[in-house]
C-alpha cells in the first residue's frame, strides 16, 4: 500500500514534468527568434530529463516489467496524473511564457522541499533538478516582466494569458491523497508553504511587470485524479502514436 | 577535454574479481550525451584490454561546475568556450543581471548575453562587443 502511494506520487511528479516538457517541445522550430527557440527546447529537455528520472524510479518500485517507456507511452489518459495547467495549449508566446512561469514558480519551492525528502532517490532527483528550474524561473520571470512592461500589445497579450491560465493555478496546491500520505511520511512536500512562496513570487514579478494579480476564484481541477481537459487526449495521440503503431520500437 | 576534466567521472573502482566500476553523473537531468559517454568509456577501456567494465550513473551529489578541473577550464577557453565562473560570483543572479563573462578570444569583459540558453543545456550564448565574436559560455551550475 505504502509502495503503491509512493509510485503514484512519483508518477504525478513525472507526468507534470513530461507533459509541460512535451508542450514546450512543440515550439521546436517555431520560436519567435532562434535564441528563444533554443531556450524552449532546452527547457523541454530539462523537463523530459526530470521526468525520466522519476519514471525510472517508479518503474523499479512498480516491478512487473514496467519501464520508463511503458510508463511514459503506454498508459491510458485517466492514468496520467499531471495538473491541468501543464497540458494547456501553447497559445501565443505570452501564454507559453506564463504557463512556464506559473509552473517554475511552483517547481522551485517544491524541489527545495523535496531535496530533504526522507526518500533518498527523490531527494537526489530534486537536488539535481532544482538547478535547472532556477534557470527556468529566472528566464520566464524576465519574459513576464518584458511583456507586461513592454508595448500595449505585449501587455494585452500577457494580460489575456493571465485570464486564460489563472483558473488552472489553484490545482497545484490542492493535495491529492498520495500527496497527503507522502507528506505525512516526510517523503513528499507540504503544499501549503509552497503556495505561500508561489504567491509571493507571482506578486513580486507581476508588480514589476505592471500586471494585476487576479483574485482567488474558482479553481479548475481534476488532473491529479486523471480527469483531464480535452487537450490531453490530443497530446497523448501524438506522444503515443509511435509506440502504439509500432510496439517496442527503439531509436 | 575529457569527461574526467568535466567532473562527469566521479569514481573508478576495481573489485577482487577484477570488475571495474566507473561511476558517472550527468551535467543536466536531460543530458542526451550520457549513453554516448557510457559507451565510449567501455570502448576506450576495451582498447586497453580492459573488458570487465560496468558503468553506472548516479545523481547525488548533483554535478557542479566546481568539479571542472583548471586544466579542463583552460581547454574550454582554448576551444573558444568561456569556462564557468566560480559559484559565488555567478549562481545567484538578480533578474536581468548580466554576468561579466570574459571573451575566450580576446579576453575583453565588454561582452553581452544574447541568450540564457545556448547550443546545449549547459551553455549560454554571448557575444563580445569588442572583437564581435559570438561565443558559448559554460554556465555556472
Amino acid at each position: 500500500m505504502q509502495n503503491e502511494l509512493l509510485v503514484k506520487y512519483l508518477l504525478q511528479l513525472a507526468d507534470n514534468a513530461m507533459v509541460i516538457g512535451h508542450r514546450n517541445s512543440e515550439w521546436c522550430g517555431h520560436g519567435p527568434v532562434l535564441e528563444q527557440d533554443i531556450a524552449m527546447t532546452n527547457i523541454a529537455l530539462d523537463h523530459l530529463g526530470q521526468a525520466r528520472n522519476f519514471f525510472q524510479y517508479a518503474a523499479i518500485l512498480q516491478g512487473n516489467g514496467a519501464t520508463e517507456d511503458s510508463l511514459a507511452y503506454l498508459r491510458l489518459e485517466r492514468e496520467y496524473k499531471n495538473c491541468l495547467l501543464t497540458e494547456q495549449p501553447n497559445g501565443d508566446w505570452a501564454q507559453t511564457i506564463l504557463r512556464q512561469f506559473f509552473f517554475s514558480a511552483y517547481q522551485s519551492p517544491l524541489y527545495q522541499q523535496l531535496m530533504n525528502s526522507r526518500d533518498e532517490q527523490i531527494a537526489a532527483i530534486s537536488n539535481k533538478s532544482l538547478k535547472e528550474v532556477t534557470y527556468h524561473l529566472r528566464w520566464s520571470s524576465e519574459w513576464v516582466i518584458r511583456l507586461g512592461d513592454g508595448t500595449p500589445e505585449s501587455h494585452q497579450r500577457i494580460a489575456n494569458a493571465i485570464e486564460a491560465l489563472w483558473p488552472y493555478t489553484g490545482e497545484l496546491f490542492m493535495p491529492s491523497d498520495e500527496e497527503l500520505a507522502m507528506q505525512k511520511e516526510n517523503i513528499g512536500a507540504d503544499l501549503t508553504s509552497i503556495k505561500t512562496v508561489w504567491e509571493n513570487n507571482v506578486k513580486e514579478v507581476f508588480d514589476e511587470a505592471g500586471l494585476a494579480v487576479p483574485a482567488q476564484g474558482y479553481a479548475q481541477q481534476g488532473g491529479k485524479k486523471g480527469l483531464h481537459t480535452e487537450h490531453m487526449g490530443y497530446i497523448l495521440a501524438e506522444l503515443q502514436y509511435m509506440q502504439r503503431a509500432y510496439p517496442d520500437s527503439q531509436w | 577535454m575529457s569527461v574526467v576534466d568535466l567532473g562527469v567521472v566521479r569514481n573508478i573502482s576495481i573489485n577482487e574479481e577484477s570488475l571495474i566500476t566507473v561511476t558517472i553523473t550527468p551535467t543536466y537531468s536531460g543530458c542526451p550525451a550520457m549513453d554516448m559517454i557510457s559507451a565510449n568509456i567501455k570502448i576506450e577501456l576495451a582498447t586497453h584490454g580492459l573488458k570487465n567494465v560496468n558503468v553506472i550513473t548516479v545523481l547525488s551529489p548533483a554535478w557542479t561546475t566546481d568539479w571542472m578541473s583548471e586544466a579542463g577550464k583552460n581547454k574550454l577557453r582554448e576551444y573558444g568556450i568561456a569556462p564557468p565562473l566560480s559559484k559565488q560570483q555567478a549562481c545567484r543572479k538578480e533578474l536581468f543581471a548580466d554576468e561579466a563573462i570574459p571573451c575566450p578570444r580576446c579576453n575583453s569583459y565588454h561582452t553581452k548575453r544574447i541568450s540564457e540558453f545556448g547550443s546545449t543545456a549547459c551553455k549560454a550564448l554571448y557575444q563580445c562587443n569588442d572583437c564581435k565574436e559570438p561565443f558559448d559560455y559554460f554556465k555556472c551550475h
